[in-house]
């Protein structure tokens, strides 16, 4: 296959086992404007990927435009937050089968094409978890605001501290999962901002994460879950998190496969 | 100035708040996001148990003259009323989303009966 063709068609289908059950989980709150973009892309990038839309309490018509779109709906009766409502999606993929998850925002920040980059690790057996990471790579400038930069530089470096090993960016909704992921987050996730505790909850349960870099697009629609005073909250609530953490010597025990 | 005995006593009560509110949150019997007023208040009882000095200041703010340790008394009572006020946002929300369940499940099950059988 020649590069160009590489570019020009960037589906995963051709690297993808056809009989691989694959699951795309989204999660969106209010995304009307973006969602069917959003579903059509993954679509493109790969026809086998079933969507999986979780609406999580929308107050607009997001439900119905993704379903137009193509993809599988399910309507949160009210808003969960983001933890809530993506563990939702990884309970559909355990409870339908799927073996390969990927995550990604509803909001159109996330461009299906880089998929390929955080399935090809889980594909080669490489890892369980893998993190679409926007600092990993050196020239890759995300250009948010400053304290919510510093506040992503200084979660990461807390947790590489804990899980003893390199994560750049904790804050990252983009990634993917084999069948142990998958069931160990649809047993366990955390609430409100999950993705501090979840990586460390990973290293915890000994999964192998890869972090790798990806580019993402500023927001088109909707705006940041995160402003000013909630950063306060969060910043709060996951150090708390994390340093009670520390002392939770029982892990939780994993459900067995029962297929 | 407070009595060191009072000192004594009111931080080894905070501290025992503290360490409970931190095992309740270890035993995923309390979420975070609940504890971290419960944290507040442990905190801020805790400081001005040790911080005799502090405590004599804000004594002098107020107006309380006779017994400092008083101010202890109305910081802990205003926290509780802090803490039972979040209490009642929080049973107001959990009230509205049990009749959205409520109400869903109502049409669920109505939809699952009108449904022909197969």
């Amino acid at each position: 296959m020649s590069s160009t063709s590489e570019l020009a068609k960037p589906a995963a289908s051709a690297t993808m086992p056809a009989t691989l059950r694959r699951v795309a989980i989204v999660p969106a709150r209010n995304e009307e404007g973006a969602i069917a973009a959003v579903v059509r892309e993954i679509r493109a990038f790969d026809p086998g990927l079933d969507v999986v839309v979780i609406d999580d309490g929308s107050t607009d018509r997001t439900a119905a435009v993704a379903a137009a779109a193509g993809a599988h709906v399910v309507r949160l009766p009210f808003n969960l937050g983001i933890g809530g409502a993506v563990q939702t999606g990884f309970r559909y993929a355990l409870a339908h089968g799927f073996e390969l998850a990927v995550r990604l925002d509803g909001d159109g920040q996330h461009e299906a094409y880089e998929l390929a980059k955080v399935i090809e690790p889980i594909l080669a057996g490489e890892a369980d978890i893998v993190v679409g990471s926007r600092f990993a790579a050196r020239d890759g400038h995300y250009k948010g605001p400053l304290p919510r930069r510093v506040g992503i530089r200084l979660f990461a470096a807390i947790v590489s501290m804990l899980v003893r090993q390199r994560v750049t960016d904790t804050t990252s909704g983009f990634q993917a999962l084999n069948r142990r992921g998958i069931t160990l987050f649809a047993a366990d996730y955390p609430h409100d901002y999950p993705e501090v505790e979840a990586t460390v909850m990973v290293y915890r349960h000994r999964l192998r994460l890869r972090e790798v870099p990806v580019t993402m697009r500023e927001r088109s629609t909707g705006s940041s879950s995160i402003t000013a005073l909630r950063s306060v909250y969060y910043i709060a609530k996951v150090s708390l998190a994390l340093f009670v953490g520390l002392f939770r010597r029982s892990i939780t025990p994993l459900e067995e496969d029962t297929e | 100035m407070t009595p060191l005995v009072v000192s004594i006593a009111g931080a080894v009560a905070s501290v025992l708040l503290i360490v409970v509110i931190i095992e309740l949150i270890r035993s995923r019997r309390l979420r975070e996001r609940y504890a971290l007023l419960w944290l507040l208040t442990g905190l801020v009882l805790l400081v001005f148990s040790l911080w005799r000095g502090g405590l004599n200041t804000i004594a002098g703010w107020t107006g309380v003259t006779g017994y400092p340790p008083a101010v202890l008394f109305a910081l802990g009572l205003l926290f509780v009323i802090v803490v039972l006020l979040h209490y009642s946002t929080v049973i107001s929300k959990l009230s509205d989303q049990n009749t959205i369940l409520a109400q869903r499940l109502a049409l669920l099950e109505a939809e699952l009966q009108e449904r022909p059988r197969r």
